[in-house]
């Protein structure tokens, strides 16, 4: 490990900014939803009980803690509605994700080796979609994909089908809207990561004796495993957590993770199980981070 | 003077009955309106190590990676163990390039690296293993093969560099600048270990390279290329005595050169700005023909009087700049029509005879040690 040199004032609160912004816009926020998440479901303002109140001096604050419970979380085990909502929003993020990482790799690959006076311009073309609100973006879709929309205007006039698919409320539509949503954010760490491969090695392979498609596979992929990690986590921890595409796109019949979420805190009115199934999610997702983390502190090592 | 072989005796080249192993027929490449390689026609024989000498962007590594078939000849054609290399892609040549990037493979151990070649040939688990031990305990890397690359130094890294190409047992290995990412002292001792690889080995190397000390002391043959062109091709002392031309003998080494017209005898050069010079060897040059007289500047004798021997040879001269570099030193002096002369002179004692600077010396050489060029 190597020595650091001790740091200035100056330099050590520039550090500390990151840390501070973490603590106050993600660790306190946690904390107060983790505290909702232990509380009770009431007809009140705010609508759960216990509330903290310094005013009633230390029995107060002994009464908040004995009322907090871990009921949110017993239900959330032991209604399978909970668990399916999980399950169909990993399954959604899974799949969406390897879609997307197949159809990424190769859009990355190929802006990787253009002219390097077009790779800025082929960039700006991948991340143009962002110019325009995702919502505005999704109801288009609902628009592409109507029972009498373009693309089954298009399919049958190719006679593809004879008659016209249903497109929306199905998790196609789902895995259409997610894919087209998140491609920048798997195609941009890919590009980052390919761009920066050494074509020397290449040749290497070659001169070595291997075929074009064997030097993909033994030299090109694991060399962009980390844009690979990358890309796979942008894209797979939030779309575990996706609210509008599913809520537009998708089937009303299983909700996904976010869908399940909202309609506990704004159809129910149960703020304390929403925030135990959020505080679940939260969890669930910490561990693909942590992997994450430990891949980029070894890719650091190593430089 | 110069036998026509190298050091150790080996020349193919004189001998007529030898096939080449490799040869170059009027290759060119051009990229673009940019001509790298121009209508080049060359000869590389088995067990040789050769040289290609050149500035930067005369075209030496571009004929480099044309042999290896990274690039594609615009015309002319390569032709190795008697076949023609133009439908054959690099990974199906019998020949192996060793980058001047080294271009190790960072995800893999020192072992993987150089095993990496073998396996594409599909040997057994054991075999591979086995010659990648004894390859790495030829380049004294025994005890590195689970490191990876980011962990070795410079010259450990050049060693695995050169043990993965050499693995394969090519029969032709390339090497690009493969000394030029090393500290000097370094350098000094891999040419010699590159040396005895080569010919403990038995196997043939071309070398690219823009240091002429490099080529010399590695090479059994130098090919000094300017422009894509072959300037010439001749063993280490062979170049550096008999240049054939002011550009070869200027770009191998130092010389000075003094600009007059052939005498009858040819052997004489009259009306340069040092007299009349002599020289030893017959210049097929036309008499009267402008030429130039050749003189290396460690053949120039400096002494305080003018030599006994006579006028031919030997010019008055101030010293305007020395340069003590310790073994020698090196002199700027002046002659009488303003122009510069190099001398370096062996410091064999300790400082005597020392000149200073604004000194008024004779500067001499006997007619062997200059040589006339036409061009």
């Amino acid at each position: 490990m190597r020595q650091n040199p001790p740091r200035s004032f100056w330099q050590s609160l520039v550090v500390r900014i990151p840390y501070a912004w973490l603590l106050a816009l993600f660790l306190v926020p946690f904390l107060i939803v983790l505290k909702i998440s232990l509380s009770q479901s009431a007809i009140a303002r705010p609508p759960y009980t216990p509330v903290f109140d310094l005013a009633a001096g230390w029995h107060g604050i002994h009464a908040f803690f004995a009322a907090l419970s871990f009921d949110n979380y017993v239900l959330i085990g032991s209604d399978p509605i909970y668990v399916v909502s999980y399950l169909k929003s990993v399954e959604i993020a899974a799949f969406s994700t390897l879609i997307l990482l197949l159809v990424g790799y190769p859009i990355a690959y190929a802006i990787a080796r253009t002219p390097r006076h077009w790779q800025a311009v082929l960039i700006v073309l991948t991340v143009l979609p962002f110019w325009t609100s995702l919502l505005i973006r999704i109801y288009a879709w609902m628009n592409i994909l109507q029972r009498d929309g373009p693309l089954n205007a298009l399919l049958v006039a190719l006679s593809i089908v004879k008659e016209p698919p249903v497109w929306l409320s199905t998790n196609t539509a789902i895995f259409i809207g997610v894919v087209y949503s998140y491609l920048p954010f798997m195609v941009l760490p890919l590009y980052a990561t390919l761009e920066k491969l050494d074509e020397s090695l290449l040749e290497a392979a070659a001169d070595l004796g291997c075929p074009r498609w064997k030097i993909f596979w033994l030299v090109t992929l694991p060399l962009s495993s980390s844009g690979i990690i990358a890309g796979v986590l942008l894209c797979f921890i939030p779309i575990v957590g996706e609210f509008v595409i599913p809520d537009l796109l998708g089937g009303s019949r299983s909700p996904m993770i976010g869908q399940t979420i909202w309609m506990e805190f704004f159809g129910n009115k149960d703020w304390p199980a929403a925030a135990a199934v959020a505080v679940v999610l939260v969890c669930l997702l910490v561990a693909p981070i942590l992997v994450y983390q430990n891949q980029a502190m070894r890719a650091v090592e190593r430089d | 003077m110069q036998s026509a072989g190298s050091k150790r005796g080996f020349a193919p080249w004189a001998d007529p009955s030898v096939r080449p192993l490799l040869r170059l027929e009027s290759l060119s490449k051009r990229f673009g309106g940019f001509t790298a390689v121009d209508h080049l026609s060359l000869d590389i024989y088995e067990g040789e190590f050769f040289a290609l000498l050149g500035p930067s962007g005369c075209g030496k590594t571009t004929l480099l990676r044309m042999i290896a078939g990274f690039e594609r000849p615009s015309t002319g054609r390569i032709v190795l163990d008697g076949i023609d290399l133009a439908p054959v892609p690099p990974y199906r040549r019998p020949v192996n390039m060793m980058f001047q990037s080294y271009a190790l493979f960072p995800h893999l151990n020192v072992e993987a690296n150089v095993a990496f070649g073998l396996k594409q040939e599909g040997l057994s688990k054991l075999e591979i293993a086995r010659r990648v031990a004894d390859m790495l305990a030829l380049v004294k890397l025994d005890t590195f093969g689970r490191r990876k690359p980011h962990e070795l130094s410079g010259g450990q890294r050049q060693r695995v560099a050169l043990a993965r190409s050499l693995v394969k047992r090519p029969r032709l290995l390339l090497l690009d600048e493969p000394m030029a990412a090393l500290d000097k002292k370094l350098r000094g001792e891999t040419r010699f270990e590159l040396m005895e690889l080569q010919r403990r080995l038995g196997l043939t190397f071309v070398i690219v390279t823009h240091d002429q000390s490099e080529a010399m002391t590695v090479a059994d043959r130098i090919a000094v290329m300017d422009h894509g062109r072959l300037m010439q091709v001749a063993p280490p002392a062979a170049l550096y005595e008999q240049p054939n031309s002011r550009w070869v003998a200027d770009f191998v080494g130092d010389v000075n050169l003094f600009e007059g017209r052939l005498g009858d005898d040819g052997l004489s050069v009259e009306g340069t700005a040092a007299g009349r010079l002599r020289v030893a060897a017959k210049s097929e040059a036309e008499p009267g023909q402008v030429v130039w007289v050749a003189v290396r500047p460690e053949k120039l004798r400096i002494a305080p009087e003018q030599p006994l021997t006579g006028l031919d040879n030997s010019v008055a001269a101030t010293v305007v700049d020395i340069g003590y570099l310790g073994d020698t030193s090196l002199y700027k002096l002046r002659i009488r029509d303003g122009s510069q002369i190099k001398a370096a002179v062996a410091n064999v004692g300790r400082a005597d005879g020392a000149l200073a600077l604004e000194q008024r010396v004779w500067l001499s050489w006997p007619p062997e040690a200059a040589i006339v060029l036409t061009r």
